[in-house]
């Protein structure tokens, strides 16, 4: 009986013991020395709130107005160079009867690659449990939107009658059995790509209405409460609310995953299942989308640079965060890279002659310049991001992702002009030489883009405060 | 002005020259034209008027003082013209800017020897289709072109362009290569050390039965029809341009501006059998089928069947070397239909797949050799 007693003293001093262990880690938290803290460690769960949301509520400062007026004026060009395309014409661009497509097409894929960063961080990293993605998905999600909104501009502009653009939807008629043609990769392109709108917006914004819930509570204006109120869908933050949000977001993340392999394949059949030399290949699809991600990544990362400083989120998105972005853009880049190589090797290999010109063209042909320009900037200036150095010093890392940037945009000139520019018939061949018009269109993309981001950072929360929160013990766990 | 020349003389193409001799003298740009003679320079004539309307008046320049009146006639050569290069530079605006065929099997040649002995190309592979083929219930509309009788003239071209209303565009619009011919003749130079061949093909939509412009269509504004022509849709067409970049003939045509245009006395000398298009669709060659439908009325109306010969598009009408044969390649006696079994035929870009309207008979070109001992050409070899 005795030793029972005895044993019951022991658990108990055991139970003290393991009590008063677990007060002292907790008092005074130790680090694992595996886990490196996902945000900056000091920040409670009102620090959040109180800086994220405070950024929306205080006026925009002065960095912000300089910003949006260069962005807006940039927009301004592009109108004037859209509405000149419409009035009088498509002559207005640089195109002639041999080169179709040019900076218009070109755009528009540049554009729909730069969104695949959004997605893949928002769907793909949740899928993967990766936590360190909260800092980032918010704003990489909107940049999608945006780029997506450019791109959509540019294949109603660039038709000849850009008014009767919706005649590419499949919708009931009073035309008699007027259809379109479900063998026209074109229309696949438009399927791929309002379907990627859309689940991009509802993504967005259902990850959103947490966030905006806490800004409708704390709006102190009327106008600023109604709108919050209206957008936030009366989300009151009980566990049935919280339990049903985590499913949604799941399917989503399960929905949205599949597009970004999808879309930017979709985009390359525009290309692959055509006979043009150069276009013709198998190996477009992968070869896109890695380089959508590629080109994503790049511009995610040369956004978010310049806003955690004017924005003053160092703590929220760290060096860290920024590491491993430019990890993203080495694999991806070096898939590029990889395609490249591939490309080459396959036009010697097939010893079709057209395919051999198309090559030898594009490396020392008239356009050879954008090929190099394409060639170093997407296979060479990433693996520069094998060295700790570039990924972690903010001037290169932004220095290096912008170009990437303009590699990526030369990748997809180089694949589009200089395989239409010299095809079959060496009587037809042309040069291309970009317009004004062409220019300022090109120009008030980024004008759009810009101008779009701008207002998307005074009006919602810039980082996602509710899933931030979660992983702000991530290390002391 | 030959390249040999151009480079003695240390002129460049568009640079304006002064010719001048005994008081006369005129400023034109060089155009480098191989196979022409390196001591003569070659001066087209009737252009520099002064009375011709807005669309002539001032044009180039004259060469008509250069023309002397010699024994009762005109003699259209002078001598002793010397050649000044100035430092203005004009762009000439030209259809054609690349010259060499880069060694593309595009237009068949054959010797006089091949020619005989009856081999001349290799039999096409028999290729394998995915899809169904067109079925032609009546007619099936087709074209050969005969590169041996071509000369080259450019007639063909120029009836085209007044049969199907085709707009005009002018220089500038020529040099950002966006001329509007439905029909061209290509034209390559093959240039050895001992001379230049010149090489010519006229080119027009070739109507294939696997179209690549067909499929890529998003809104089906070029269809096929049953009578094997590719039409096009103006009505329905959005001016995606994807049709153009996918046709490996690159024979379609983009209206970049609006074309037309409300002047009731030009307009007079428009086909009232064709329309006109609007800005931003695409147009090419349609075989003329207005004229085909003519034809076929004209049987319905008598109660027979069209005559093999009876339909004829505008540069067939014109050609004056009877090139171009068209007709019904589902009736086994046209004459279309012979000519493609004849030895000679080919297909361009077959490797392709297209199953061409529009096919070639190959040339024979003869320098000069001997078939069976007969000296042939007046050459002594």
């Amino acid at each position: 009986m005795a030793a029972v007693f005895r044993d019951i003293e022991t658990v108990r001093e055991e139970e003290i013991r393991l009590q008063s262990e677990i007060d002292r880690i907790t008092a005074h938290p130790v680090y694992s020395p595996l886990r490196e803290p996902l945000i900056d460690e000091s920040k409670a769960c009102s620090d959040v709130t109180n800086d994220i949301s405070g950024l929306l509520e205080r006026p925009a400062s002065k960095g912000w107005w300089i910003l949006f007026g260069l962005s807006f004026s940039l927009l301004i060009a592009g109108i004037v160079a859209a509405i000149n395309t419409v009035y009088f014409g498509i002559g207005t661009w640089g195109l002639n009867k041999t080169v179709g497509w040019a900076f218009g097409i070109t755009n528009f894929v540049f554009w729909i690659g730069i969104g695949h960063a959004g997605t893949f961080i928002s769907a793909i990293l949740y899928l993967f449990g990766q936590k360190w993605r909260t800092s980032i998905n918010r704003s990489a999600e909107a940049m999608t939107l945006i780029a997506v909104m450019c791109a959509g501009i540019f294949p109603i502009l660039h038709m000849g009658r850009p008014w009767l653009f919706y005649w590419i939807m499949p919708y009931p008629n009073t035309r008699g059995s007027l259809w379109v043609n479900f063998r026209s990769p074109l229309l696949w392109d438009f399927f791929a790509i309002s379907t990627y709108f859309t689940i991009s917006l509802v993504f967005w914004y259902l990850g959103l209405v947490p966030d905006l819930a806490t800004a409708r509570d704390r709006a102190t204006n009327k106008a600023r409460k109604i709108f919050y109120t209206v957008l936030s869908l009366g989300w009151n933050g009980s566990n049935r609310t919280w339990s049903r949000y985590e499913t949604v977001y799941g399917v989503l993340a399960a929905l949205a995953t599949p597009l970004v392999l999808s879309v930017h394949s979709i985009v390359s059949f525009d290309f692959a299942t055509s006979l043009v030399p150069g276009w013709h290949s198998t190996i477009f699809p992968p070869y896109f989308v890695a380089g959508a991600v590629f080109s994503g990544f790049a511009m995610v990362t040369t956004l978010l640079i310049p806003v955690r400083k004017v924005m003053h989120l160092e703590g929220y998105i760290t060096v860290q965060h920024l590491d491993n972005m430019c990890k993203i853009t080495l694999l991806t880049g070096s898939i590029v890279g990889l395609s490249y190589l591939t490309e080459l090797f396959i036009g010697f290999y097939s010893g079709n002659p057209n395919e051999i010109f198309v090559i030898l063209n594009r490396m020392g042909g008239p356009y050879a310049w954008a090929y190099w320009i394409m060639f170093s900037c997407n296979a060479f200036i990433p693996q520069l991001f094998w060295f700790k150095a570039f990924r972690t010093r903010i001037p290169l890392i932004l220095s290096l992702c912008i170009l990437v940037n303009v590699g990526m945009w030369f990748e997809r000139f180089v694949i589009i002009v200089t395989s239409l520019h010299r095809d079959y018939l060496p009587s037809s061949w042309a040069i291309f030489i970009p317009t004004l018009t062409d220019v300022g269109l090109l120009v008030g993309s980024f004008g759009l883009f810009f101008t779009a981001f701008l207002i998307f950072l005074r009006l919602f929360p810039v980082i996602s405060m509710n899933e931030v929160k979660g992983v702000l013990h991530y290390a002391r766990d | 002005m030959s390249p040999n020349a151009a480079s003695k003389a240390g002129v460049a193409e568009g640079q304006v020259v002064r010719l001048s001799k005994a008081g006369v003298s005129i400023e034109i740009p060089v155009l480098i034209q191989p196979g022409q003679s390196d001591d003569c320079v070659a001066v087209a004539l009737g252009y520099g008027r002064t009375k011709a309307g807005r669309v002539a008046s001032g044009v180039g320049a004259n060469a008509y003082p250069f023309v002397e009146f010699v024994d009762g006639t005109f003699r259209y050569e002078a001598e002793d013209v010397s050649i000044e290069p100035t430092s203005t530079f004009v762009e000439l605006a030209k259809t054609q800017v690349h010259q060499s065929a880069e060694g593309r099997p595009l237009i068949m040649e054959y010797s006089l020897a091949e020619f005989v002995s009856g081999h001349l190309h290799e039999e096409s592979e028999k290729q394998v289709d995915l899809w169904k083929p067109h079925d032609f219930p009546e007619h099936k509309w087709g074209m050969v072109v005969d590169l041996n009788a071509c000369v080259g003239c450019n007639a063909c071209v120029l009836s085209c362009q007044a049969e199907n209303n085709i707009p005009v565009v002018g220089k500038d619009e020529v040099r950002r290569r966006r001329e509007m011919h439905w029909m061209r003749i290509d034209r390559y130079y093959d240039e050895k050390p001992d001379g230049v061949t010149t090489r010519f093909q006229p080119m027009t939509c070739a109507q294939c039965d696997n179209a690549s412009c067909e499929t890529v269509c998003p809104v089906l504004a070029t269809v096929h029809s049953s009578e094997g022509l590719n039409m096009q849709v103006y009505n329905r067409c959005v001016g995606t341009r994807y049709c153009a970049n996918n046709c490996p003939f690159k024979v379609r045509r983009f209206n970049w501006f609006l074309y037309p245009h409300e002047d009731a006395v030009a307009n007079l000398a428009l086909n009232p059998d064709v329309t006109v298009r609007t800005r931003g669709v695409m147009e090419k060659c349609t075989f003329c089928v207005q004229r085909i439908e003519e034809g076929k009325i004209h049987a319905r109306n008598e109660g027979r069947p069209i005559k093999d010969g009876e339909i004829k598009t505008a540069c067939q009408q014109s050609c004056p070397a009877n090139a171009i044969t068209f007709g019904d390649l589902k009736d086994p006696e046209s004459s279309v239909s012979k000519l493609r079994h004849t030895k000679r035929n080919y297909v361009l870009l077959e490797e392709l797949n297209l199953r061409q309207g529009l096919t070639y008979l190959g040339k024979v070109r003869n320098d000069g050799e001997t078939v069976g001992g007969e000296p042939k050409n007046g050459s002594s070899l």
